[in-house]
């Protein structure tokens, strides 16, 4: 299963500092190692939020608001996609990866899987978009053919 | 609270059992004796952290306290083989070699690893038994869930591994990565093995237990794991990068009902753009690492330019059949050819590939494949041919198990009809 962690941001994220040499060293080391388990899917760091925005649209108005913004807890700061063998086995990585931050918070999401919607779910709509869909390809296909 | 630390010893396990495995037997030389003494550590973590909490670095935990199980264990065998000796019997004192345990844990656990992925898929053992023994020792499966992913017995799963496990031991079948010439073929067993498992996941069905489609993620798990215990074997990126691009279909090739929808025709929106970036950089690695074609590379390549199209339309169908001429000379293979004449009926007409597809009608593998007929029915319709094409639907249909390809068949049979007036 793919599950989400999402670092929450703290003041010293916010503010942009940059981590010291010795943790970065030691994340490097961690990095490699959840990487080499054939765990880790991707990962990045995201900037500050004084550096992104926020789009919202409410009955059809657009409203673009900058940041920063205020409630730090609610703030990423980074993310990591795990493939793992159960929410378990995230909780342990993750448990590994914020002794090396030396703190911190993470919320762990698992990621919809096809399989989270077996066929008697899969909305009729949906359903009948995708057969749609299907048909118009191999309209396509035939015409070229 | 007991539930938790029991669900964290799981992960754990999950994460520090093939290293730890791998560790340990180095230092007792017996596969079977080092899986037994991680158990017995795990035993121990089960009655011990419940009460004392996860220790702050519980692999090096679980080694330590397998590596005390192990040096009782040579002792008592030691003492045994005193008490034998002071029954009168005349044998040179042999010196059991004490093996260095301290310097075994600090050296590479990478290489343990790979020596142990090795051993798992050697040649002495059957196809079934390396699966197996791959899983249970490096996949951290259970007996159980080994089992209920291949449809077979517990029982079963428990005496191939038990079987191997001995047959390793009496083989005398070194712990240690094969160098020169044996090199190739010793990993091209292990890269089989792990094709082996994620294919068994790919086929599975809507139907099926959910750990046979999970075997999807233990084979790319392992793949990506060995990836980067040999970072300058072309193949092992190839198989990669082969797998992450397969995985990356898996939302799009099954339809609303369970029914299997072909490559030209999934939506393509449905497909994970990430493990297609992770193919992709995966196949980019094996290129860096050499310039040769072996089958996976080449396998990944053909996937890859399906990856990149953004619409069927755009498939570069003649780079697929250029690829195919190099399948067919690393693996010549009626399939593989079959699938040449497909590639290049696609980019150069429909009677440049008939030529190929007449060419294997006399193949007697190809008896029964109603791929064949299939195929070259497809052909003759295309090239206007009806009444030909009509018959050959007619005997796909006729040799195909498959219920729904039947029905799919014979409407094309009908087809041909309809077409013809």
């Amino acid at each position: 299963m793919r599950i989400m962690g999402l670092l929450k941001a703290d003041k010293e994220s916010e503010a942009g500092v940059p981590p010291t040499r010795e943790l970065m060293a030691e994340m490097g080391t961690f990095i490699e190692e959840i990487m080499k388990a054939g765990v880790l899917v991707a990962t990045d760091g995201l900037q500050p939020s004084s550096k992104g925005a926020r789009v919202k649209v409410s009955e059809g108005k657009v409203t673009v608001i900058d940041g920063p913004f205020t409630e730090s807890k609610e703030l990423v700061a980074s993310y990591a996609l795990l493939e793992v063998k159960s929410m378990a086995e995230a909780i342990e990585w993750t448990t590994r990866f914020l002794k090396v931050l030396g703190g911190g918070q993470c919320e762990l999401r698992p990621i919809f899987e096809a399989t989270d919607f077996p066929p008697e779910l899969f909305p009729p709509e949906e359903a009948a978009r995708e057969e749609a869909w299907r048909k118009e390809m191999q309209k396509k296909n035939t015409a070229k053919q | 609270m007991a539930t938790d630390a029991h669900r964290a010893i799981d992960a754990v396990w999950r994460i520090e059992s093939a290293r730890l495995i791998a560790g340990l037997t180095r230092i007792v030389r017996d596969v079977g004796v080092a899986e037994d003494l991680a158990q017995d550590a795990l035993i121990a973590a089960l009655e011990q952290w419940p009460e004392s909490g996860i220790p702050d670095k519980p692999g090096a935990w679980l080694m330590a306290t397998a590596k005390h199980r192990a040096i009782d264990l040579f002792r008592r065998r030691t003492l045994l083989e005193r008490k034998h000796e002071e029954l009168g019997r005349e044998i040179e004192v042999r010196e059991m070699a004490v093996p260095d345990f301290d310097a075994a844990i600090d050296d590479d656990i990478g290489d343990d690893l790979l020596r142990l992925m090795f051993i798992s898929c050697h040649p002495v053992l059957s196809t079934e038994a390396r699966v197996a023994l791959t899983l249970r020792l490096l996949g951290g499966l259970t007996t159980d869930e080994i089992a209920r992913a291949f449809l077979v017995s517990e029982p079963t799963v428990a005496q191939r591994i038990v079987r191997a496990k001995k047959t390793l031991a009496e083989k005398r079948v070194p712990f240690e990565v094969p160098r020169g010439p044996d090199l190739a073929a010793r990993l091209s067993s292990v890269l089989e093995v792990i094709y082996l498992v994620f294919n068994e996941g790919y086929t599975a069905t809507a139907g099926d237990d959910w750990m046979r489609p999970a075997l999807c993620e233990d084979a790319l798990r392992l793949g990506r794991i060995l990836a980067e215990l040999t970072p300058k074997e072309p193949e092992v990126h190839g198989l990669v990068a082969l797998m992450e691009i397969q995985a990356s279909r898996s939302r799009a090739r099954v339809g609303p009902l369970g029914e299997p929808i072909l490559l030209l025709d999934q939506n393509r929106a449905r497909w994970d753009q990430l493990l297609i970036r992770r193919g992709l950089a995966a196949l980019d690695r094996a290129r860096e690492a050499s310039d040769a074609l072996g089958p996976y590379v080449v396998q990944a390549a053909i996937a890859a330019c399906h990856a990149r199209a953004r619409t069927a339309e755009e498939t570069d169908w003649r780079r697929i059949a250029t690829l195919y001429d190099a399948l067919a000379q690393v693996i010549p293979s009626p399939v593989v050819e079959l699938n040449r004449a497909v590639a290049v009926s696609m980019a150069f007409g429909p009677a440049a590939g008939l030529e190929l597809v007449d060419a294997l009608t006399s193949e007697p593998s190809l008896k029964k494949y109603h791929l064949l007929p299939s195929v070259r029915g497809d052909l003759l319709f295309k090239l206007g041919r009806f009444d030909e094409a009509r018959l050959e639907f007619e005997r796909a249909a006729s040799l195909t198990q498959n219920a729904r390809e039947r029905d799919l068949l014979l409407k094309r049979a009908r087809a041909c009809e309809a077409v013809h007036g």
